[in-house]
């Protein structure tokens, strides 16, 4: 027995090294940070321990343009990528013909890198001295004036990063969704039909309630994943996102650990807490509401 | 009932608007289509173009019709391309290989061993699948930084290792095999670990088969790691690549040999998700989540 | 309302395209008088259930026609049919309580057939109250056992008073005991409403319990129509034969000469009007009497008594079932210490059967004088 249980802790100490080392320890020292104040990472001394770190962090305007971004990106990206990708596994599911290749292809951007076709947007959307860019040529066509979608206004530049996002994150969304209404058993919209139930009643009456709990988990996957957003940004405005003033929560953690601006472990650790408990807070508040509305 | 006449009419009636709802859901769905693969053909027909033909066009041609490979050249000789690439693929097949090993022997002693404190255990194991990576971040950076694994592979390699996430779907998949067989290699003598690697990853191999596709993505696309732990381009990943390639690579300008780097670096998984389609999708839907 | 189909077929493309077409239902003529509860009867995969969504309007016929009453109803989808179906699996909804899916049927209802809110609880009472549910108004499907689900499902199916009740399986979810609880409970549903009613299920004795007449089929094909009694005495065929009837019947190798049927080198029974052929013989397990100088010499297995009668399993070498299966009397002794028992059959209760074409051969059974006086089943009475 003593010899079986030694056994089992050699089988699990790669796991539990790795994970200390790079997990549970980091959670620790995280918070240990993030009250350090006047962390140098060259010397790594600091003068004391206090909430010195959130004040600045909170009084940044650097961070506030971050915190103002992500919301914007969260509020507009999770209904609009949960809502299309509904109506599109709504219409996957409706149809026999061609349904494996439009699975096929609406599941590619998953597949791809983030950082590589992020570039191609960002050429059909930019306006350059030698051309308009793709997209200003279809706003012409139909007789809008030309916007520099990268370097232009703060809307556009938020449009261009919200379409991203939900370019990037659709795939997802239409797989879970598509296999959760082909889960539904088929004979509740027999009994449906045989009850001349109106295709929206069905919809909202069957449908929906049968799905919801997959909806809900997509909608909370898909606000943590809308707060953590980075790479979108990166791929799109650079790395120096902060003049572009389209920076995240997340890339200003990253901005304050390393970077032209790095170097402040201390403050990044109190971004990253802070980042950390609003998503937390907003999880919360979706659970409950899921426990609500879920309803079986 | 009614008349046959009202019944012929609700029936017509029914029949249109089935075609005309059909119709609207097949556009629909080409439109999304569309969205979807055009940044694929525009990177393709602009890697295409050649450097001057592209500049000239102040209104962007839908297609060409003197294709170029040069961007692929270019591609590969002015910037370090070649190296990216290899950096990454060793980056993939290492991190995948020790992940696996570590994750097998993990969800084997969870699910076969017994032990004590095996359920805490297991159950502070899940817990730690909530912390989210940009927590840790920092002190992995500091961690790294201090053992002087600042552009090394360990450095880049050694964080991502271990999957909670993997441990716990393996651990579930293991426990589907029935105890009898592992009663039966008993008695027959096998040890722990010849049955380990001779029924139970024989039997799951699917579920190990997804994991390592699934790690496979995760890394050849992983980019803010990377990014903070290599600043010498002798250690770039494809992402932190195409990124210094869009900084200072070709010069701002050269977008279609850009574009032909960009192709390059999509290519392998697009082939790998062609080849694998209904296994990636099935294994994304059990459990992998992405933005 | 009477149901009437006409050379209904319903072919499906085979999966594998090089494959012909699969015949789900091939050419289905009969007329379901109104008012009556009719049993669609035949093994798993032999087409009954793709008849009844042929009848409820889920599919559409490849060939021929489907009347309500004077109604040609072919082309009409299943919304403007008026049937009530329910699902082998009940198909309730989850997430509303009884009473919401009772009623769900009502609120789809639209013009001048739209009901106001108390006139649908109302009626949701009153099937409620049919099918006995009324004090479970309040809970979710989850909630009750499956007789009750069953229960909901029938109310649900019931609520708007369909021309035509249709029954998929319904009671295949259910242990033994309900299941003969809730079929007598559906025969009495059916009885109160007069509404015509067609029942598919793959268990012969549920079938001819309940049912006004039993239709059976086999691949596709109709292969007797008529009273369930009528259908196990008279089969027209082996495999219907065989179908019907627990124990099934006992099948023998035979042949007839002159007359007379042999099984083995045994003659058993004379068959007056049958010319001398090879032939399969049917012999229903009431078919056996015993006979210290009977006919048929069997090898004695086992002696089940089972209080009312008693059953007598043994075997013979032209047999083609596995074992034989009689049942006597519990009054009749067996001498267990024997390896054999010895049995004269009842005309009345062997059926023959052509050997290539299994259809059934019709011969004059005489009753025997040997048989007098001896406490026997009468022709038509079940065992």
């Amino acid at each position: 027995m003593t010899k079986n249980k030694s056994k089992a802790w050699l089988y699990l100490l790669p796991a539990l090294i790795f994970l200390g080392i790079f997990m549970v320890y980091p959670l620790f020292d995280v918070i240990i940070y993030s009250f350090e104040e006047g962390y140098n990472s060259a010397s790594q001394t600091f003068f004391g321990v206090g909430g010195y770190n959130f004040s600045y962090v909170l009084h940044d305007p650097y961070f506030l343009q971050a915190v103002k971004n992500t919301l914007i990106l969260v509020v507009i990206t999770v209904p609009v990528s949960t809502g299309i990708a509904l109506l599109i596994s709504l219409g996957l599911s409706s149809i026999k013909k061609l349904k494996e290749l439009f699975q096929t292809v609406f599941f590619l951007p998953y597949v791809t890198n983030t950082l590589a076709v992020g570039l191609v947007f960002m050429i059909l959307f930019k306006k350059t001295a030698y051309t308009e860019g793709m997209v200003n040529l279809l706003i012409n066509f139909f007789g809008g004036n030309s916007v520099d979608f990268i370097d232009g206004p703060y809307w556009a530049k938020m449009f261009v990063l919200c379409f991203y996002t939900v370019w990037v994150v659709m795939p997802f969304k239409i797989l879970i969704l598509t296999s959760a209404l082909a889960s539904v058993n088929q004979d509740y919209y027999k009994v449906a039909r045989v009850d001349a139930t109106p295709r929206w009643r069905v919809f909202t009456k069957i449908t929906l309630p049968m799905i919801s709990p997959m909806l809900f988990y997509l909608i909370i996957t898909g606000f943590i994943g809308a707060f953590k957003a980075y790479s979108d940004a990166v791929a799109l405005f650079g790395t120096n996102l902060n003049t572009a003033g389209m920076n995240t929560i997340v890339g200003y953690v990253l901005d304050m650990l390393y970077g032209d601006s790095g170097g402040y472990p201390s403050y990044a650790s109190a971004a990253a807490l802070i980042l950390f408990a609003i998503v937390l807070t907003i999880t919360c508040i979706n659970l409950l509401a899921s426990r609500k509305n879920v309803r079986y | 009932m009614g008349s046959k006449e009202a019944y012929k009419k609700a029936q017509a009636a029914a029949r249109v608007r089935g075609k005309i709802l059909k119709t609207i859901i097949y556009i629909l769905l080409v439109i999304w289509g569309v969205i979807v693969l055009f940044p694929f053909y525009w990177m393709i027909l602009t890697s295409l173009k050649s450097y001057g033909a592209y500049n000239s066009e102040y209104i962007p041609q839908l297609f060409t019709t003197s294709p170029t490979f040069q961007n692929y050249l270019d591609a590969f000789n002015t910037v370090p391309l070649g190296r990216y690439f290899s950096n990454t693929i060793i980056f993939t097949l290492v991190t995948t290989a020790l992940m696996l090993v570590v994750i097998v022997l993990s969800a084997f002693a969870f699910s076969r061993l017994e032990f004590k404190g095996k359920n805490v255990l297991f159950t502070l194991f899940l817990s730690l699948m909530m912390i989210p990576n940009e927590l840790v971040i920092i002190t992995n950076f500091q961690t790294i930084t201090n053992l002087g694994l600042r552009n090394t592979f360990l450095g880049l390699i050694l964080p991502s290792v271990t999957s909670v996430f993997y441990i716990y779907l393996l651990k579930e998949n293991f426990e589907q095999i029935p105890d009898e067989l592992y009663k039966a290699a008993k008695v027959d003598g096998t040890s722990d670990l010849k049955y380990l690697l001779k029924v139970m990853i024989p039997i799951c191999r699917p579920t190990l088969v997804t994991i390592v596709i699934l790690k496979v993505i995760e890394c050849w696309n992983s980019y803010v790691w990377p990014r903070l732990i290599t600043d010498d381009e002798a250690y770039f990943l494809v992402s932190n690549g195409i990124q210094e390639i869009r900084e200072n690579g070709f010069g701002r300008e050269n977008i279609p040999a850009m574009m032909a780097a960009v192709v390059v670096i999509s290519v392998p998984l697009i082939i790998l998700f062609l080849i694998f389609r209904k296994k990636i999708m099935a294994g994304v839907s059990r459990g992998g989540t992405k933005g | 309302m009477k149901v009437v189909l006409e050379n209904l077929t319903k072919r499906f493309p085979n999966s594998n395209k090089k494959q012909p077409e699969v015949i789900a239902v091939n050419s289905f003529s009969f007329e379901i008088p109104d008012g009556k509860l009719i049993g669609l009867l035949g093994p798993s995969g032999c087409g009954k259930s793709t008849a009844l969504n042929l009848i409820c309007g889920l599919e559409t016929p490849t060939e021929g026609k489907i009347y309500f009453g004077d109604t040609d109803v072919t082309d009409l989808p299943p919304e403007l049919r008026g049937v009530g179906m329910v699902f082998q699996n009940y198909a309730l909804y989850p997430h509303l309580t009884v009473r919401q899916n009772i009623m769900f049927p009502l609120e789809n209802l639209k013009g001048d057939k739209k009901l106001t809110k108390q006139q649908m609880l109302e009626k949701a009472e009153e099937a409620a109250r049919l099918v006995q549910i009324q004090d479970y108004m309040d809970r979710k499907p989850s909630e009750l056992s499956g007789g009750q689900q069953q229960r909901v499902a029938i109310a649900r199916a019931m609520v708007k008073i369909p021309n035509v009740l249709l029954l998929d399986e319904p009671l295949s979810n259910l242990d033994a005991r309900l299941r003969l609880q809730t079929r007598e409970e559906i025969r009495r549903i059916q009885r109160e409403t007069k509404v015509t009613t067609i029942f598919v299920t793959h268990d012969q004795e549920e079938a001819m319990s309940i049912s006004d007449l039993i239709v059976v089929m086999k691949s596709g094909v109709i292969q007797q129509i008529g009273k369930p009694q009528e259908v196990y005495d008279d089969p027209v065929n082996l495999f219907v034969a065989k179908f019907l009837g627990t124990p099934p019947i006992n099948v023998f190798f035979g042949s007839v000469k002159a007359g007379k049927l042999y099984i083995g080198k045994e003659a058993v029974l004379d068959v007056a009007g049958v010319e001398d052929r090879d032939v399969y013989v049917g012999v229903r397990p009431e078919g056996f009497w015993l006979a210290e100088d009977g006919a048929l010499t069997c090898n004695l297995h086992a002696v089940e008594v089972m209080g009312r009668d008693t059953s007598v399993v043994s075997d013979h070498e032209a047999l083609d079932s596995i074992t034989i299966r009689s049942i006597i009397p519990a009054e009749e002794q067996v001498d267990t210490s024997k390896s054999t028992v010895r049995f004269n059959l009842k005309p009345f209760k062997v059926e023959l059967f052509d050997r290539e074409t299994e259809e059934r051969i019709y011969f004059e059974a005489i009753e025997p004088s040997r048989v007098a006086g001896r406490d026997m089943v009468s022709p038509d009475g079940k065992q």
